[in-house]
């Protein structure tokens, strides 16, 4: 067990842990930030995708030891009223089946159109192909990223 | 139960739900006599038989308590949608609150069979006309002019006349003064302001910023966390366990073995993981080990043995086979799938001295309770059930065993305790969708007429995986339904449009084998067979023949069907959980391998309530047949399952999707199902199409491993 400094979401945590604790079940059991998700653990969905640094990144590979001072930011933390072009891009095409990919899918696609502003639809299809979504919403996650990368 | 409220009793429950008009009204039942003004000394004494309530409040708030799991089936938005629409409400206005269990009040509180918008539309409508009608009239007292100058309109009364308006808020404490109306006038569907409409998902702002609403971010203070290491195969029972090891790690609160489980309890996710590593389990032999070829020698068995069970049956069978001018045989086989809903399974659960709390995501709270409740000898009437969100369902969570087993291991430890499933424990965990393998064959005539038809389907813990009252049943003169089951130690459960999301593909594949071999357009093919139905019924025809010729049509009008050269089409259609979706595939060949392109639905679900999701769930469907179509695959080596994450077990995503083009048939007859209706006919459309660009069937899923995916670049 170490104490580690985390600064998520434009505050400082602190978490007692074993250094090889995925940064998602610190975020998820000691710091009650819930909106990241798990679902495989080893990397293959997306789930539990966070920005580290500005990079999308899968929180359930990530050991606690390795974020050291980078800066982490977390669903919950994505915009202060929810007014994220992506998020609101989500809300105007209604994406959401159960809902439990689509914080890793908003992550995931709100770090890219960062990188890329202005994506075609091929360049949409291969950023978000690692994110899984069970339900098969994908149809709209496409139109919601195409829609947020008009309003950014 | 209450028909009328005194003044005193109404302000009590003014009191309890911040004033304003409460009615109680039965979502699930069909009696004509179902809403009431909710006394409270009824709701006091729990003798209300309302099931649910409809309350607006003085500061002009409408809730709406929606009883059944949300799975991303959107029923916590198209319920509502339906009340207000008949209420004339402001849907911004509308606020919709999850229910707990409570089997007094609500009589089907579960999730599945595609079953709860046909249970409900008329029930629903009553409740917000009802409410509606006592709202104007007392709006008509108010202003003290006659009750046909006013009417409702967007959340107020307006009086015509002087365009002077109250709102409903303003309104609901007199309303609820009134006596019930036994007889509201619904509205005419040319008037429908929200049905119809595309609405909004009523949790999309909670699921965007990532607020807590699933089982597995449910908490709750002191709660400790759980994992269950379970048999490795399916015929195996725990024999000892080691657990020195483990309990000495850190942040780990004991181990303890129930049943073929081994908890391991303690404060944080990751250490439980860990420690879990750390067990010596033995576990002995209890039944087979069975692999995935020992299925293949049982079902080639029980296909061809005399062990049947003759599920329909008309005409001469053995005579128009023997005179058929030509018989087609073929045989279809799909592998066992897990659900792999995106949220594994967890529940918590807290058995204290005075009763038992359970929290967690499942879409059947109701035999939650009663299984538990007969598992620790505990009365029902002590145990609750909170239903999350469930982050995804697929049949998986109408099962009860992972709610049973926090609810063993809390009275077990004597604490609150959530259990946790990680991936592998969900996707080696059992409760699968079975293997099944069907043979059918059809004998024509000179002219290629279908007269005669055989099925024979031999299943996995399934009694009858045949539909044996579906299309081409009625069509046929001459007729065998028949199946075979083997039972396997390996666990097995509903997994959406149970049998159908196979059977759909390989019927549908077949009778385009039939058409070929028929020489007939695999379209005209299906319309003559109905036409038949119509005309001169082969025994009972237990599917709408009409409605099916009507989404066939559809279908292939929109798809523009045998007039496009640059794409390979293929069609089917299917009838299942009283809905009708006929679909067209498109494939084209890309480096020698077949690749969907489109597929065309056309869909008759009757009236159509939120056009948004129920596109959603139509291209959702869609995208869950072809994924499973394509990919699914879990295969057995000694009893265990061969794959256990994503890693292993492939999922559709997003480059492998085909554009979706959907299509209702606006007939206005009253709402059936739509959660699953639209994957059974996926596969066979695709399969269909392949065959067409390849000229060869594609016979067993995965699809991927079948030949034309073999097919090298030329
Ligand atoms: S949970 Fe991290 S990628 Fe799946
Ligand atoms: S919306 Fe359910 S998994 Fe994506």
């Amino acid at each position: 067990m170490a104490i580690y400094k985390l600064h998520i979401n434009g505050r400082s945590y602190q978490a007692d842990v074993e250094p090889d604790t995925p940064l998602l079940w610190v975020l998820r059991d000691n710091f009650g930030l819930v909106g990241t998700k798990y679902s495989c653990g080893i990397g293959a969905c997306g789930a539990c995708t966070v920005h580290v640094n500005g990079q999308a990144m899968r929180s359930c590979t990530l050991p606690v030891a390795a974020v050291g001072t980078q800066k982490v930011i977390t669903i919950e933390g994505l915009s202060a009223n929810g007014d994220h072009p992506v998020q609101k891009a989500w809300d105007e095409v209604d994406v959401a089946q159960c809902g439990y990919c689509q914080s890793g899918q908003i992550m995931t696609a709100a770090a890219f159109l960062k990188s890329n502003p202005k994506p075609t639809a091929d360049q949409i299809d291969n950023a978000m192909h690692g994110n899984i979504c069970r339900c098969g919403a994908y149809h709209r996650i496409k139109e919601a990223v195409k829609l947020a990368s008009t309003k950014a | 139960m209450a028909n009328s409220t005194s003044r005193r009793d109404f302000l009590k429950i003014a009191a309890t739900a911040g004033g304003g008009l409460m009615l109680g009204f039965d979502w699930f039942s069909a009696k004509a006599e179902i809403t009431s003004v909710i006394s409270n000394a009824a709701l006091a004494a729990g003798k209300t038989e309302f099931n649910s309530f409809l309350s607006i409040s003085t500061d002009n708030i409408i809730t709406i308590f929606s009883p059944n799991p949300e799975l991303g089936q959107n029923i916590k938005t198209s319920f509502p949608m339906v009340v207000a629409e008949e209420l004339e409400a402001d849907w911004s206005k509308v606020n919709v609150v999850q229910a707990a269990l409570d089997t007094k009040k609500f009589q089907r509180q579960t999730t599945g069979g595609s079953g709860a918008v046909p249970h409900s539309w008329m029930i629903l409508r009553k409740a917000g006309a009802t409410a509606k009608a006592m709202l104007v009239e007392a709006g008509a007292k108010r202003f003290n002019v006659p009750l046909d100058e006013c009417m409702a309109s967007n959340g107020f009364v307006v009086h015509s006349k002087s365009g002077n308006k109250l709102s409903f808020g303003d309104l609901a404490e007199d309303a609820s003064r009134l006596t019930v109306p036994k007889e509201v006038k619904l509205k005419d569907r040319k008037d429908f302001k929200l049905i119809g409409t595309s609405v909004k998902n009523v949790e999309n702002k909670n699921i965007v910023t990532g607020k807590p609403l699933f089982g597995l971010d449910f908490y709750r203070e002191g709660m400790l966390l759980a994992m269950i290491q379970r048999p490795e195969a399916f015929g195996l029972k725990l024999k000892s366990v080691d657990a020195a090891a483990a309990k000495t790690m850190p942040g780990i609160v004991d181990v303890v073995s129930f049943k073929n489980n081994v908890a391991i309890v303690g404060k944080s996710t990751w250490q439980i993981n860990k420690a879990r590593k750390a067990l010596k389990i033995e576990y002995e032999r209890e039944g087979n080990l069975e692999s995935s070829a020992d299925h293949d020698k049982i079902f080639s068995e029980l296909l061809n043995g005399n062990n049947t069970q003759v599920r329909r049956k008309e005409g001469d069978v053995e005579a128009a086979f023997k005179n058929a001018a030509k018989v087609i045989t073929s045989e279809y086989q799909c592998p066992f799938l897990p659900h792999n809903a995106m949220e594994p399974m967890n529940f918590f659960a807290h058995v204290r001295a005075d009763g038992v709390e359970l929290v967690g995501p499942t879409q059947t709270p109701a035999s939650a309770r009663s299984a538990v409740s007969k598992l620790l000898n505990i009365p029902e009437g002590k145990i609750t059930v909170e239903i999350t969100r469930l982050g995804g369902g697929f049949g998986r969570r109408l099962m009860t065993d992972y709610a049973l087993e926090a609810a063993e291991l809390s009275n077990i430890i004597k604490a609150p305790v959530k259990v946790i499933w990680t991936r592998e424990d969900d996707m080696a965990g059992g409760l699968y969708r079975p293997a099944v393998r069907y043979r059918f064959e059809a004998a024509l005539d000179t002219d290629g007429n279908m007269v005669g038809y055989k099925l024979r389907g031999v299943g996995m813990n399934e009694r009858n995986p045949t539909r044996e009252n579906n299309f081409p049943s009625g069509a046929v003169d001459n007729l065998l339904i028949e199946s075979a089951e083997h039972r396997t130690p390996i666990t097995t459960a509903p997994w959406r449009a149970p049998i159908t999301n196979f059977l759909g593909y390989a019927e549908q594949a077949f009778l385009d084998e039939v058409a070929t071999a028929a020489k007939k357009d695999p379209v005209q093919f299906r319309l003559d067979l109905l036409n038949r139905a119509k005309t001169s019924p082969a025994g009972a025809v237990r599917y709408d023949v009409d409605r099916m010729i009507g989404v066939i049509k559809l279908a292939a009008e929109k798809s523009g069907w045998g007039t496009k050269k640059d794409v390979s089409q293929g069609f089917s259609v299917y009838f299942s959980h009283a809905s009708y979706v006929a679909q067209v595939a498109e494939v084209v060949m890309k480096a020698g391998k077949p690749v969907v392109k489109k597929i065309y639905a056309a869909v008759d679900c009757g009236e159509v309530i939120n056009l948004s999701g129920a596109k959603q769930q139509v291209m959702g469907g869609i995208v869950d047949g072809m994924g499973h179509a394509m990919y699914g695959n879990l295969t057995f080596k000694n009893g265990s399952p061969e794959q256990n994450n994503y890693n292993k077990y492939r999922l559709i995503r997003m480059k492998e999707i085909p554009e979706v083009e959907v299509f209702f048939v606006n007939n206005g007859i009253s709402p059936t199902g739509l959660g699953e209706p639209a994957l059974p006919p996926t596969g066979g459309a695709i399969a269909n199409a392949i065959f067409k660009a390849t000229g060869k069937r594609v016979k067993a899923q995965p699809f991927v491993l079948e030949e034309p995916f073999k097919i090298k670049a030329v």
